[in-house]
């Protein structure tokens, strides 16, 4: 990491004049992510040559693109300055509900992927109230409605994987080629991402989001009805979410009970390894397709070097720790 | 005539909670089939216990208005710990319970390092250190197994006088040792302070970044208490990821039954004992009255999602709008 430290320093410095705009402009943490994916490649090809090969690489955007998808409306919340804990409940409903509609005959089968997302929005509403009406701190609110979806899935299946299987429009979606040579799960991440990135940066709703995230009050006293605007924003993290786990689905061709347990860490990782400050309010979407892919490149090095789970957890743990005193740490309060 | 009641007004949290933990367990009593008898008690106490300590160690935490989402984790890695060290001969298990009690206070005193001197919000912070300790503790346990000094176990988890629980005279003395000395010294001020309004505190001179870390520290301490408990009753350790997730849930759960304000600065550990004791005595009800265990989960979480919501009264006493958004 020592490496990427002087860049940081560069766009900040005297030398910042010299450099392109496009550099000048953007955010260190942003570069620090970008470095530390090109460190980790340069680092993976000494492991294995086949590391920088072009299918490899593919494979890795196909399965960054679950995580860049839940990492999506994570980013949305963080912006506001709250938290969504319910990523693992709303990952694995999400699955669950789209396979289980496929067992309700031709419409069933047709709606299934809609009807996982509508779950996840569900969620993401009782989240959204919580939070943006009731006032109840973002991180408890979620923590619980993750815990009553947990319930609500345990009755439902049992308490083992569910036997339905995802729809055959599920796997095309996750697995399929509508383009030849770029794995659709892929375009769908970049046709959320390019729509995040219209919402954030050309509409009002965007501007407000990033309004709210600096301080709610000024937000609320522009006449601003900031507790609507909450209340979407979870209810997309809850879909989006969701969706992701449509995606998941789609790729195992089934749901499993704890499907989603694997995605929260990572995807408020990804956040704010992006430069996302999670105080809110600040943040780049750029920085999150950054932070998706350093966390994609990690995990895939790590089990390429067979690495046990225990040593997996550990090693992610602390880079995740190191990576944000690097550039995470709040202002200092005096 | 006043004193008596600031001191109610201070306890109104810990009263509310003793009084849902007493009618909840009167009526587990009652329709239990074996009724009101010392084994009830005794295995209600052996797992009301272990919740308890958890929340007491989160307690520590959000009342200098942080969070710790990494107790369930160290909750796991000491329990797998102790299945490794406290065994043999009484010396060589004296030696493992402290070894096991100073790993929890390590792992408080990192989330506490990071968290206050490294300046990373905490849900971050011990979500990530949470991960580290998860993988540690299924270092330690690929597969569940290990032993404990069963002497002790039982010694621990049995009666005393052949009536009151143990593990409730340990609660107690933990309590009288832990807590007690904690919130009435210089450090347990500062914390509260810290929480209550972290700018005044400071403005004040109150030594905040001391009480948080130390706050954080006993945090570890208890949950490592709890993990030691946890092998007490079970004779193994098991690095269980949602066993891990479900005490760092239920602990948040305890501490708001007991009256604890997620806001930090106000409430006390021994609220959130019997938030706990209430939280579980709530989900066994389902058992006694004969439902499917699969329902489980889902009333705990609808029990955990009603007790925040209960929060949002507060809102009826705001006059001013703009205190909706502090």
């Amino acid at each position: 990491m020592s490496e990427t430290t002087p860049m940081v320093g560069k766009s900040n410095g005297g030398i910042a004049s010299r450099m392109p705009k496009f550099l000048r402009r953007a955010d260190p943490a942003v570069l620090t992510a970008f470095a530390c994916i090109v460190l980790l490649l340069f680092l993976g090809s000494l492991y294995s040559r086949s590391f920088l090969s072009p299918e490899y690489l593919l494979q890795q955007l196909k399965v960054a693109s679950f995580l860049g998808v839940i990492a999506t409306g994570m980013m949305l919340v963080i912006l506001l300055g709250q938290i969504d804990l319910s990523v693992p409940w709303s990952v694995a409903a999400g699955a669950m509900m789209a396979c289980a509609a496929a067992a309700y005959g031709p419409a069933g089968v047709a709606l299934a992927i809609p009807f996982g997302i509508l779950c996840g929005v569900l969620i993401g509403v009782v989240n959204g109230i919580g939070v943006a009406y009731l006032r109840i701190p973002s991180m408890i609110i979620t923590l619980a409605t993750n815990a009553v979806a947990q319930g609500l899935m345990v009755v439902y299946t049992g308490g083992f994987s569910p036997q339905d299987s995802a729809t055959g429009a599920m796997r095309y979606v996750a697995t399929g080629f509508a383009i030849p040579g770029v794995p659709n799960a892929v375009i769908i991440w970049a046709l959320i991402g390019a729509a995040m990135v219209f919402v954030l940066t050309r509409t009002g709703f965007g501007r407000i989001v990033y309004g709210i995230g600096n301080r709610e009050r000024a937000a609320y006293l522009s006449g601003i009805d900031t507790r609507r605007v909450v209340m979407i924003a979870f209810a997309a993290s809850g879909g989006l979410s969701a969706f992701g786990g449509v995606l998941l689905a789609g790729y195992a061709s089934k749901a499993a009970q704890s499907m989603g347990d694997a995605y929260l860490l990572p995807s408020i990782a990804a956040v704010v390894l992006g430069g996302t400050s999670i105080l809110g309010g600040r943040g780049s979407y750029l920085g999150t397709v950054a932070g998706v892919i350093l966390i994609t490149l990690l995990q895939s090095i790590l089990s390429v070097m067979q690495m046990p789970e225990a040593g997996r957890q550990i090693i992610y743990g602390v880079v995740i720790v190191a990576m944000l005193l690097l550039y995470g740490r709040a202002p200092a309060s005096r | 005539m006043k004193d008596w009641r600031y001191w109610l007004a201070e306890q109104r949290g810990t009263l509310l909670a003793l009084g849902i933990f007493i009618v909840m367990f009167t009526i587990y009593t009652s329709n239990h089939p074996a009724g009101f008898t010392a084994n009830v008690v005794q295995t209600a106490a052996n797992k009301g216990v272990l919740l308890a300590f958890v929340a007491m160690a989160q307690t520590l935490v959000v009342i200098t208005a942080g969070i710790d989402l990494s107790i369930g984790m160290i909750f796991l890695l000491t329990n797998c710990l102790a299945s490794w060290l406290v065994v043999g001969t009484p010396m060589q298990t004296a030696l493992g319970l402290i070894a096991v009690l100073v790993v929890g206070l390590l792992c408080g005193a990192i989330n506490g390092a990071i968290v206050i001197y490294g300046r990373l919000q905490p849900i971050v912070a011990t979500i990530a250190t949470g991960a580290v300790y998860y993988g540690i503790g299924l270092l330690l346990r690929p597969f569940p197994g290990g032993s404990v000094n069963e002497d002790l176990a039982d010694a621990l988890t049995g009666r005393v006088f052949g009536v009151v629980p143990a593990s409730l005279v340990v609660l107690a003395a933990i309590v009288l040792v832990i807590w007690v000395p904690f919130s009435r010294s210089v450090l347990g001020r500062a914390a509260y302070a810290a929480g209550s309004s972290e700018t005044a505190a400071y403005m004040s001179g109150v030594p905040i970044r001391r009480g948080k870390f130390a706050a954080y520290t006993l945090a570890g301490l208890l949950a490592a208490i709890g993990g030691l408990f946890l092998t007490f009753f079970t004779y193994t350790g098991d690095a269980a990821y949602a066993s891990g997730n479900a005490y760092t849930l239920f602990s948040i759960a305890a501490v708001v039954l007991g009256g604890v304000s997620l806001f930090g600065g106000k409430g006390s550990a021994i609220g959130a004992i019997f938030g706990a004791l209430a939280f579980r005595t709530i989900g066994d009800l389902l058992f006694v009255f004969d439902f499917d265990p699969l329902w489980q989960p889902l009333f705990q979480g609808v029990i955990l999602l009603v007790a925040v919501s209960l929060g949002a009264f507060a809102l009826f006493r705001v006059r001013n709008r703009l205190e909706w958004f502090l």
